[in-house]
């Protein structure tokens, strides 16, 4: 971690470095978390699926009223997650120095935790939209879907491969 | 402005299609003319008096407050700049076509609704008082700031449910096509939502001293449940038009909400963690301070 123990020799002084720095390690997970969350549910969509591949339409009609609100508190939440994780980052970069590998593993288990929620939840269960229309949709949900679970379990090894060493408390 | 369901509400639609080709002050039917005229020559005067007299009293509280630490240039820039957003929104161009179509008005909403408040409360108006007036005049000020009164009015709830509960109300309700005929409706929606804008932006990232401040939970929770309401009813308005609005015009300005409440609405939460990050900086190396989150 960032902040090592800055006397060695006083013991409260060694404690609070190590709380320090398990909190600015909880955090940086946090941060990599929400902001990957947050740039599946916000910007991946709006950017590749609405502007690039245009699949995806403003609205397509069909959506029943619960789900059309359960969308725009998922819209709501992208953004104040996204935002919320880059300011987390800003917090744990002032800090000290940024575990980059570790943050970057908690960003793709991020996106792969909310792509499989969207995948499952958003298209199947509430049936917000659908990937593509007019299209047999089985290999574009299994596609959707399947890359979601290899992501999340990419990000969970990053994660488990970068944890802090036990040995330091 | 194409107008194909309108069809269906001639009156309405009449009205609209006079008041986009003939410009404000004779948005009326030819019948009862001259009194509506009157009304919204009336209208827009009081507006300019209320343009006039911000405008005003902001420099002279920036003169009677000269003696003191410098004030920042932004701070100015911004009051003019939100006042220069609701004169565009109900004056000139803008403010003519509003009232004849629907993406039009939406256009007039955001700068009224949403960045001409952001800007007037970036622009510290409170707290510029407090530095021009005397003492006493600004200890009563204070006090009457610390009332129980303002507190429930300033609550994020509270001014979320105005702002954001007026425009359910406004777009799915008779409220929309009424206020286009009548002069007077249309000022209190107007005034309803700039000054319901402005208690919202200003209970949740204000930079004036706010004796009743909410936790960051509480704001944020409140911000969420405002944007996904925004996007819901955007989304509602694209399917479900307001009377008198025709499907291309209303599917358009239903998406102009949406986008455009959007790119404010990121700002806003931009603007609610800055103030977290300000509040939250480590002193020192121990972990003061460290508990604090959103």
């Amino acid at each position: 971690m960032s902040i090592a123990p800055t006397g060695g020799g006083r013991e409260a002084v060694t404690d609070a470095a190590n709380g320090v720095a398990a909190h600015v390690g909880r955090r940086t997970v946090a941060s990599g978390f929400l902001f990957g969350c947050g740039i599946a549910a916000s910007m991946i969509d709006l950017f590749v699926f609405h502007l690039g591949l245009q699949w995806h339409h403003f609205y397509d009609l069909s959506t029943p009223e619960v789900a059309l609100a359960a969308d725009g508190v998922f819209h709501a939440v992208g953004w104040f997650i996204t935002v919320w994780g880059l300011f987390l980052l800003a917090d744990v970069r002032r800090r000290g120095d940024v575990a980059w590998r570790r943050w970057t593993g908690a960003v793709v288990t991020g996106v792969g935790a909310f792509q499989l929620f969207d995948g499952v939840i958003n298209h199947k269960v509430l049936g917000i939209h659908q990937i593509r229309y007019h299209v047999d949709l089985l290999p574009y949900d299994a596609a959707w879907i399947g890359t979601a679970a290899l992501l999340l379990l990419v990000g969970i090894i990053i994660l488990w491969r970068t944890r802090p060493a036990r040995a330091a408390r | 402005m194409a107008d194909s369901a309108g069809a269906g509400r001639p009156l309405i639609a009449a009205r609209m299609d006079h008041g986009h080709g003939t410009g404000p002050g004779t948005g009326a039917p030819v019948g009862s003319g001259g009194t509506d005229a009157l009304g919204w020559a009336a209208v827009d005067g009081v507006l300019v008096l209320f343009l006039v007299v911000a405008a005003a009293g902001y420099a002279v509280a920036l003169r009677a407050s000269r003696v003191r630490s410098r004030w920042p240039v932004r701070r100015t820039v911004c009051w003019y700049a939100g006042l220069g957003c609701v004169a565009a929104a109900l004056l000139g161009p803008v403010g003519q076509a509003a009232r004849g179509g629907f993406t039009a008005h939406m256009t007039g909403h955001l700068l009224l609704g949403m960045i001409a408040p952001l800007l007037l409360v970036l622009a510290a108006p409170v707290t510029l008082v407090l530095r021009a007036l005397p003492v006493r005049a600004a200890r009563s000020l204070t006090r009457l700031l610390r009332r129980r009164a303002v507190r429930v009015i300033t609550h994020p709830v509270v001014t979320a449910v105005l702002s954001a509960g007026g425009l359910w109300v406004l777009y799915t309700t008779a409220l929309y096509p009424l206020m286009h005929g009548s002069p007077l409706v249309h000022a209190l929606v107007h005034a309803h939502v700039l000054l319901a804008g402005y208690l919202f932006t200003a209970a949740l990232v204000g930079p004036d001293p706010d004796p009743h401040r909410t936790s960051m939970a509480m704001r944020s929770v409140v911000l969420v449940a405002f944007i996904a309401s925004h996007s819901v009813l955007a989304k509602w308005l694209f399917a479900h038009p307001p009377a008198g609005v025709g499907q291309a015009d209303g599917q358009a300005g239903a998406q102009l909400m949406y986008y455009g409440g959007d790119a404010v609405d990121v700002l806003l939460i931009v603007l609610l963690f800055s103030r977290w990050y300000a509040t939250t900086r480590p002193r020192a190396r121990v972990p003061a301070g460290m508990r604090t989150g959103p």
